[in-house]
């Protein structure tokens, strides 16, 4: 399914010329980053904690069968009903199904990035039913009819004054920028639709496989409202993000809340293991969890297996200087910035220009040293880049630039040539060491920077006049 | 000049080789200094990254195959650039791989030093007794700070150049946008960056902009130029051996 069928480039462009989007993304990503830091700074030792993640996210895709059929078991033995989801038609055709078999009306969805992924929305509308977002940040862009553009932040390209008209708009707030206001506007409107929904659809933070639970954490307390108060709650989790045991919580929750709000634990953090039991009060008469594959045991396969360590905090987002430049839109695909360039390939191979992705980072590293489990996004990206060149996936100019490259740096001799022609043409089209305008492609270059001179002498030849000039 | 005690072998880089060739014979001039006898073996042109990073590994690995023949036995290998290391050190493993010359490839990896890195933890060195009149800022180009994990080498070099005073740059860690074709291929979202990281050193106050990567160099001096700035920039090498007038 096409996200977006503006071409990338286009997007960019809007991108970098969007005033309130380079204001709302400043404001965010640099909080993100100082409250991140803060968070890892007041820890005895961050890495110590970062390498116990790294192993226990490791040790699960290694074990990955075994702990899904582990949790699958537990799941069903407290009462609970698992769907194997083998890709993203499935596992709508199950929850849409469902919806329809147990005449659910409405529906409240808190955030999930797994329910972005195959579209589920979209699915469930079209079946007519009545579906509401209810983190304030998926309420505000299903208000304005987008798609999240952050992870954990999925309306962080939005000021607070797009916001506030957009309330004013849907909601018949009375104007104000006044953040608890509209966080109120929000909470009161979400409300009604908690007590009338039939059906709550969830993600998952992470499986437990030993204990039949899901791990939920959130700072509005939406979550818990909707996998408990309607009488149907299901869970979307893609299934690498399953955990053997409790006690891995106590590492994966606090490199999950430190690298993505910067905070010790989320405000909520909700286990939940099935549906209400014979004399519980609370909890739903029905708890469904959804694995979903979609392309994921196909991953863990390839070269690429490490980046199913993620835990989706989005700390390589915020640090991404092409994702601060862009936002998450430009990238065209579910899972934006630079984990997203890794995935969108892997996980929508079909997404029109997603080959641009792997491109779209100077390879700077920041991603994976925000990383909590260290991923080497930079070497997968390079990866991919192989792989497309491998698919044929490449531009002639390029191919044929890549081919004179090669005779050059194959042939010293041709190489020397080859600088003694560029230092003539670079001496023609400038002067005082630099030049200001280059023919295409090169433009591209010139167009924001001067370039440099080549030397008339280059290192070689100095060096072999100093060999000779010593040797007399 | 001290009597040689050790040998080591410069690559420079085909940037370095054809545009700024000043670079390479103040890296000469360095290691000279320190009692290190320079070797500049016949023929070297490129490690293969341009290639690599756009993904035609074929093509990178028939060029740094040639390179890590050339190399082949000639001991210690030190490059100006952090960059071009990096390439060596933490990707020709996996170019090579499976191949006739994974061995030779991973012998290379670990005799292979970036310039400032030689020199403080190889060689020891935390003053070369060069001097500058003004304000020095720094930028960390990436791949050396993130892949090789070189922070307080160049600190260490500059903190000790005289009459210079080293003034903190606002990101000095922040990528400029330069990434190879990304400049070309993202251009956009390339001068972003680097405008982000000119207004940096603006704000910085310095006199002289130093870092230890000539492709970060191309970016930022030609987004300075660019944008009218008075501040200069020089490779870390040629602060330190003195050539900061040369050119």
């Amino acid at each position: 399914m096409a996200s977006q069928p503006i071409p990338f480039f286009d997007r960019v462009d809007d991108a970098l010329h969007d005033g309130s989007l380079q204001t709302a993304l400043g404001r965010a990503t640099g909080r993100f980053i100082a409250n991140r830091g803060n968070a890892f700074a007041a820890l005895e030792s961050a890495d110590d904690l970062r390498t116990s993640a790294r192993a226990i996210r490791a040790h699960a895709l290694a074990h990955l069968d075994e702990l899904l059929i582990k949790l699958s078991d537990t799941v069903e033995s407290r009462g609970g009903h698992v769907c194997w989801a083998e890709d993203a038609e499935s596992a709508r055709r199950y929850i849409v199904d469902l919806a329809k078999a147990r005449g659910v009306q409405m529906i409240v969805k808190s955030k999930s990035m797994a329910s972005e992924e195959i579209h589920l929305n979209h699915a469930l509308e079209e079946a007519q039913f009545h579906v509401v977002e209810t983190d304030l940040g998926e309420f505000i862009i299903q208000l304005a009819g987008e798609t999240p553009s952050h992870i954990i932040a999925p309306s962080i390209h939005k000021t607070r004054e797009q916001v506030r008209d957009l309330f004013v708009e849907h909601l018949n707030m009375i104007p104000t920028d006044d953040i608890p206001t509209m966080a109120g506007t929000a909470r009161t409107e979400l409300r009604q639709r908690f007590l009338h929904a039939d059906m709550g659809i969830s993600g998952v933070n992470f499986g437990v496989a030993n204990e039949g639970a899901i791990v939920i954490v959130e700072n509005e307390g939406n979550a818990r409202l909707t996998t408990t108060a309607p009488r149907i709650h299901v869970a979307v989790m893609g299934i690498e993000r399953v955990c053997e045991k409790l006690e891995d919580l106590g590492v994966l929750l606090q490199v999950l809340a430190r690298s993505a709000t910067g905070q010790r634990l989320s405000v909520y953090t909700s286990i939940l293991s099935g549906p209400r039991r014979p004399g519980e009060t609370d909890g739903p008469e029905e708890f469904h969890l959804v694995l979903l594959d979609n392309g994921r045991s196909r991953i863990l396969s390839e070269q690429y297996a490490e980046a199913l360590m993620c835990i989706r905090c989005g700390a390589c987002l915020n640090v991404c200087p092409v994702y601060q430049a862009i936002g998450g839109h430009a990238y065209g695909s579910v899972y934006p910035g630079p984990i997203g360039a890794v995935l969108s390939p892997l996980l929508q191979p079909d997404l029109p220009e997603v080959e641009k992705l792997p491109h779209a980072s100077s390879l700077c590293g920041a991603c994976q040293e925000a990383c909590p489990v260290g991923i080497a996004i930079p070497d997968m990206l390079l990866r991919l880049r192989a792989d497309a060149v491998v698919a044929g996936k490449t531009q002639a100019i390029e191919q044929i630039a890549i081919g004179g490259w090669k005779q050059m740096m194959m042939n010293p001799t041709l190489f020397r040539t080859g600088g003694k022609l560029a230092a003539f043409g670079t001496r023609l089209l400038g002067r005082n060491g630099s030049v200001d305008w280059l023919p295409p492609p090169f433009n591209q270059w010139t167009k924001s920077r001067a370039f440099p001179q080549f030397a008339e002498k280059s290192f070689t030849e100095l060096w072999e006049e100093r060999q000779k000039q010593s040797q007399k | 000049m001290p009597a040689p005690h050790r040998q080591a072998t410069l690559f420079v880089s085909c940037l370095v080789d054809q545009i700024y060739p000043q670079i390479g014979m103040a890296a000469v001039d360095l290691l000279e200094r320190h009692g290190v006898e320079v070797h500049v073996p016949k023929g070297l042109t490129c490690c293969g990254q341009m290639a690599f990073n756009a993904g035609f590994r074929d093509d990178a690995r028939v060029v740094a195959g040639r390179t890590l023949e050339i190399l082949r036995g000639q001991g210690d290998v030190v490059l100006p650039s952090g960059s071009c290391t990096s390439m060596i050190r933490h990707l020709y493993h996996e170019l090579f791989k499976g191949t006739a010359h994974e061995a030779a490839a991973d012998d290379l990896v670990g005799r292979t030093y970036e310039l400032t890195e030689y020199l403080v933890d190889v060689l020891g060195v935390t003053d070369v007794g060069a001097r500058f009149d003004g304000r020095i800022t720094y930028h960390d180009a990436c791949h050396g700070l993130r892949f090789l994990g070189l922070e307080q080498q160049a600190r260490t070099l500059l903190n000790g150049v005289e009459q210079a005073e080293l003034v903190p740059l606002q990101g000095c860690d922040e990528c400029c946008g330069f990434g190879g074709l990304f400049a070309i291929k993202m251009a956009d979202i390339s001068e972003a960056m680097l405008k982000r990281k000119v207004a940096a050193i603006e704000a910085s106050g310095a006199d002289l902009l130093v870092l230890g990567d000539v492709s970060c160099m191309i970016q930022i001096a030609g987004g300075l130029k660019k944008a009218g700035s008075k501040v200069r920039t020089r490779h870390i090498a040629e602060v330190l051996a003195n050539r900061v007038g040369e050119r």
